[in-house]
């Protein structure tokens, strides 16, 4: 059993996105995958995929598909409405489509990014170990780009697991057992947990206040490889001249305009400007569901904390699989 | 040698401030010994300028505090590392057709550094580059060497679209767009090699370390 989505509108920004492709750094190669890399490893565990398939990630305003075959699938992430035919689609479940159905976006509710995840996952070439679309560099995905109205995307032979969770549902039923995707991913608070970046201290003291304390709103002109903010104009103490080095997921740059820019998960390997903050990796679904228009703030808290948040969060990931299979023995 | 915390997925190794071929050696010797000796729960390894990168799983990296863990662990392995002597890397010659529609800066950079057009074709053709990172896109080389009479500031407006293996200079540095990207170099030359391949193995054609040089294939113009 293994179905195709055909793309009858491809919404805003719909791309195929798994985990990314660590690994070549060093060769100047982004990371990439999805923004909400929790949301899309949720979707995957819940229709019994490896937790680095490929799925879709919808933008804002979601694309509208016909799914051919049997196909199961289930959604996490933020809200754009999803509909199979005319029934709501309730997240955090595995769905099993009624064949032919059609999966389409109302319209957004909350978020700003919806994953679909499918059961064998989306079956295109791997680019470097990984199937993520990289637009910068057209590579990865289909084709290196977005996708657009006509396109087919045939999907992988789903898990042992996966088969099984197909079989106990009915065309059109969902899987009576969820998973909370907000609460593993940490969805709601504006607030964005953050570390003193290693240029932090070269900001002007009035910076570095209205930096942990004002609100900042996300630009429009954000895309995959960062968010740009407007906020308090930040200012350092005197230029710094820095050597390119590396980034990481969430490190905050601060370009001499004085407009923080976040990086994301097609950021650039390297970077030039200075460092002000770094987001604690356990908030970056958070960052990630942020819309144009949205208002953060960003509070401080310790290397420890950060890390002690990450490793609790990846526990109770890690225990998601288990009761999956539970149910399905 | 200094470690400090990128984040908490990464710690960045400090081995010096200046931009020469002493710092680049330690670099490529820390990048040595931490992939033939990993840390524990290594995601990544970035080698810069003057810093060395190590991307890490917080989750992956055995008992206790997972930044102290990683520390601790660099700190043992990279003891010494003035004495390594890194592998040397490889000699790539670049072929390149200066000026004409593929380098359309070619007059402009000349004419900012005083110089004729084959005179600036010289002096670019007689450098002997080191490769000091690859970064900002895929398989684009940071190259250390060039003469200081042909630096030229960047475009005051940056191009939309700067095609695949165009031959630039910005400020003091030179380099080679490796795939078709916006960018703001000065553009004097254009070279049929590709520096980025998925299918090669590395895809990146230059790698930390090795030693590039140019060579003209005559001007687009004549």
């Amino acid at each position: 059993m293994s179905g195709q989505i055909r793309v009858v509108r491809p919404g805003l920004l719909t791309t195929v996105q798994d985990a990314g492709r660590p690994g070549h750094q060093h060769d100047g190669v982004s990371v990439g995958g999805a923004l909400d890399p929790v949301a899309l490893r949720v979707a995957n565990l819940l229709v019994g995929n490896t937790p680095g398939s490929a799925g879709l990630e919808a933008t804002l305003l979601g694309p509208d598909v016909v799914l051919e075959g049997d196909v199961v699938l289930a959604l996490a992430g933020g809200d754009l409405g999803a509909r199979l035919d005319d029934a709501p689609v309730p997240p955090g479940r595995a769905v099993r489509a009624p064949a032919g159905a059609r999966l389409h976006f109302a319209g957004r509710v909350r978020g700003a990014r919806q994953y679909v995840a499918f059961a064998g996952g989306i079956d295109v070439p791997e680019v470097l170990g990984s199937r993520a679309t990289w637009l910068r560099a057209r590579m990865g995905g289909l084709e290196g780009r977005a996708l657009l109205a006509g396109d087919v995307l045939r999907l992988g032979h789903p898990t042992a697991l996966g088969e099984r969770i197909a079989q106990s549902l009915e065309p059109g039923e969902a899987a009576p057992w969820s998973a909370d995707t907000g609460a593993l991913a940490g969805y709601g608070p504006s607030e964005i947990r953050v570390l003193r970046g290693a240029h932090f201290d070269a900001l002007r003291p009035a910076s570095r206040e209205a930096l942990l304390r004002d609100d900042f709103v996300v630009r429009p002109d954000s895309d995959r490889m960062g968010y740009r903010l407007a906020g308090p104009v930040l200012e350092l103490e005197q230029p710094l001249e820095l050597l390119s080095e590396a980034v990481a997921f969430g490190t905050v740059q601060l370009p001499p305009d004085g407009a923080p820019i976040v990086l994301m998960a097609d950021r650039q390997t390297t970077g030039g400007y200075p460092r002000v903050l770094e987001v604690a990796t356990v908030d970056l679904p958070r960052l990630a569901q942020a819309a144009p228009g949205d208002r953060l703030a960003f509070r401080e808290i310790s290397l420890e904390q950060a890390q002690a948040l990450y490793i609790a969060r990846e526990r109770r990931l890690a225990r998601l699989p288990l009761a999956i299979d539970l149910h399905h023995r | 040698m200094q470690i400090e915390p990128l984040g908490d997925c990464a710690a960045l190794i400090r081995l010096g401030d200046a931009l020469d071929e002493a710092t680049h050696r330690l670099v490529r010797a820390a990048w040595e010994r931490l992939t033939a000796d990993p840390v524990a729960g290594t995601v990544d390894l970035v080698p810069a300028f003057t810093t060395l990168a190590l991307h890490y799983d917080p989750a992956r990296t055995g008992s206790g505090a997972p930044y102290e863990a990683v520390r601790g662990a660099l700190e043992r392995r990279l003891e010494r590392l003035e004495l390594d002597r890194p592998a040397a890397g490889k000699r790539v010659e670049i072929p390149v057709v200066y000026g004409g529609p593929g380098g359309p800066d070619l007059e402009a950079v000349a004419a900012h550094a005083g110089l004729s057009p084959a005179e600036l074709v010289r002096v670019h053709t007689s450098g002997d580059y080191l490769v000091h990172m690859v970064g900002f896109a895929p398989g684009f080389p940071y190259l250390g060497g060039m003469d200081p009479l042909i630096a030229c500031p960047r475009r005051d407006t940056p191009r939309t679209r700067v095609p695949a293996g165009s031959v630039g200079i910005g400020g003091r540095q030179t380099g080679v767009y490796p795939l078709d990207s916006p960018g703001g170099w000065q553009i004097i030359g254009r070279t049929e090699l590709r520096l980025f391949d998925t299918a090669a193995e590395p895809p990146a054609l230059l790698r930390p370390g090795d030693r590039v040089s140019f060579l003209a294939l005559g001007t687009g113009g004549a």
